[in-house]
């Protein structure tokens, strides 16, 4: 008993920056794993990793010009990645060309302006935070931002919880029946750029978006209904926050991929034996019912 | 005198600078029951989405009722079947006309949702994910859902496809029933035998208007003749068609109307007459 809290609990409660270290990345939980749920059932799961490319500019502007600060930084990303979405979502939406090309288009373009700023100001260590987050680290600047982030993205998914499915599920009949069609997909593209920004404090711009897609993917072989899928991402986000910390701290790894790594691991046991896994689906049922 | 439920007023639409519907004039009247029909490309389904307002016209205009509410079933639906999502979710989009983005589903509405999957014979199907439907299941559930949506004018875009001779005769029961309740009803139909037994009125398309009245009228054998006369493939170097002095196609006149080109680079709005 006493070893189980010693490696469970302790590190949580001995330590001031393990408990924001938790506390930062279940919030980013919060509001990350139901968007990675529509990113994943709007076939955008890749735009959302294109997306993190995105807003490197624009945290390199804010860490050029101001150094390892996180309000510069994040209004930054927040900047770029709003341009990137509203470039590649409009020209989606008024031009034949499909949202994975113009978001390619634009995410190169956008990484490619980042990598020439980081380069002016030559290789830093600093920089590494940029990349690949420090949970470890995160200040009481942060944990707000997290915090207003993840309740901003629930109060908008609720609100806009309606639309958002009928957009996904019939794009056309929403627009025959209410004009939220494109604004529902901006507000939801904001809302990934959002949570992206929010969690590149914590994960890095690469790893960020590891946490919004790995627990919706996992989900998705255990639940046929949206909400559910979303209940249960949310609790395999804050399941895999809780085990990469543990690991990190006992292991002595980096937490960001560690935090990731965990949501992985969820993501192939919920691939092998989820009821829509793989083996499950494989598997010759040699009783069926007459109807 | 009844009341125009839709104005068509020298509607011209189409993709790119090339007309599928070609200065449509005319009035749908409320309560009216229409089959459009037409070979393959003569703009059946593009006046649909014009009317809806899914395309923007190239000239002219459609006139609405004022305050009418309209429910369109389309022909290559954009619904994404692997959503996860249960026949009872699709059917309940229905409500959105009723209940918007934030109002509640009450239990009157949910009733209303059983009684539209009953009436279109899937009761009990409720529960089921869509993608387990075959594709004339999906087809009735999509009916259900026009049938929650309550709407005054009802636009089906080949909605007979791919369904067994049975379920036709109960959704031609069912629109049948909306043309008693006033509803007015546009139908984009290939059955010719099954128009001419159960749609009062009909539009023969062919790119332009060819006919439109009354059904054994409009689908009289020359009308039918002139109607394949026409040019399924656009032309590129189609010279403009300019207003005036233009015939506006009301399917009197027998010159050959197929070749046109509007180039969007240089007015599109302008035309020049071509016989």
């Amino acid at each position: 008993m006493n070893s189980l809290y010693l490696f469970f609990i302790a590190p949580f409660a001995d330590f001031a920056f393990m408990q924001r270290a938790l506390a930062g990345s279940l919030m980013l939980s919060l509001g990350a794993c139901p968007i990675g749920v529509f990113l994943m059932l709007r076939r955008m799961s890749l735009s959302g990793d294109a997306m993190a490319h995105a807003i490197l500019p624009g945290a390199a502007a804010g860490f050029l010009f101001y150094g390892l600060e996180i309000l510069p930084m994040t209004i930054g990303g927040l900047v770029a990645g709003v341009v990137v979405a509203l470039g590649a979502g409009a020209v989606s939406r008024f031009s034949i060309q499909r949202e994975d090309a113009s978001m390619a288009a634009f995410y190169l373009i956008s990484l490619a302006i980042g990598v020439l700023m980081v380069s002016i100001r030559g290789s830093s260590v600093d920089l590494m935070h940029v990349l690949f987050g420090t949970v470890l680290a995160l200040n009481n600047e942060a944990l707000v931002l997290i915090g207003g982030i993840a309740i901003a993205t629930l109060v908008a998914l609720f609100v806009f919880w309606r639309a958002l499915v009928a957009e996904c599920l019939d794009p056309l009949f929403l627009r025959s029946v209410s004009g939220l069609g494109s604004p529902v997909h901006f507000i939801f593209l904001g809302l990934v750029v959002l949570n992206l920004v929010g969690g590149f404090q914590a994960l890095g711009t690469l790893l960020s978006v590891g946490l919004m897609i790995l627990p919706a993917a996992a989900a998705r072989f255990w639940c046929q209904r949206v909400g559910p899928m979303c209940v249960l991402a949310v609790a395999i986000g804050f399941a895999s926050c809780v085990s990469g910390l543990l690991l990190s701290y006992h292991a002595a790894l980096p937490s960001g991929p560690a935090i990731i790594l965990s949501a992985g691991a969820a993501y192939i046991a919920s691939l092998l034996v989820g009821p829509r896994g793989v083996l499950r689906s494989r598997l010759v049922h040699h009783r069926h019912r007459t109807a | 005198m009844r009341q125009a439920a839709l104005t068509f007023r020298d509607l011209t639409l189409g993709y790119g600078s090339h007309p599928a519907i070609h200065h449509l004039n005319g009035v749908v009247q409320k309560g009216s029951l229409t089959a459009v029909v037409g070979a393959n490309g003569s703009g059946k389904s593009t006046l649909m989405k014009g009317i809806v307002g899914a395309l923007r016209p190239m000239a002219g205009n459609v006139v609405k009722m004022p305050g009418i509410r309209i429910a369109y079933l389309p022909q290559q639906s954009e619904l994404d079947r692997s959503f996860p999502a249960r026949v009872v979710d699709l059917v309940s989009l229905g409500l959105w006309p009723r209940r918007g983005l934030l109002g509640r589903h009450t239990a009157e509405d949910r009733a209303s949702v059983s009684k539209a999957l009953m009436a279109v014979g899937l009761e009990g199907f409720e529960p089921r994910a869509l993608d387990t439907l075959s594709g004339g299941q999906l087809q009735r559930a999509l009916f259900a859902r026009v049938l929650v949506q309550d709407a005054d004018l009802i636009l089906l875009d080949e909605p007979f496809n791919a369904i067994d001779t049975k379920t036709v005769g109960d959704l031609i029961a069912l629109i049948k029933r909306w043309h008693g309740e006033d509803r007015t009803v546009m139908v984009v139909a290939h059955d010719l035998e099954l128009v001419r037994q159960n749609f009062p009125e009909t539009l023969l398309l062919a790119r332009r208007p060819v006919a439109w009245g009354d059904t054994s009228a409009a689908l009289s054998a020359e009308n039918m003749l002139r109607a394949r006369r026409f040019h399924e493939a656009w032309e590129d170097d189609a010279p403009w068609c300019e207003p005036e002095g233009h015939d506006h196609g009301h399917g009197e006149h027998s010159h050959d109307h197929a070749h046109h080109d509007h180039d969007h680079h240089d007015q599109p709005a302008r035309h020049r007459v071509v016989s």
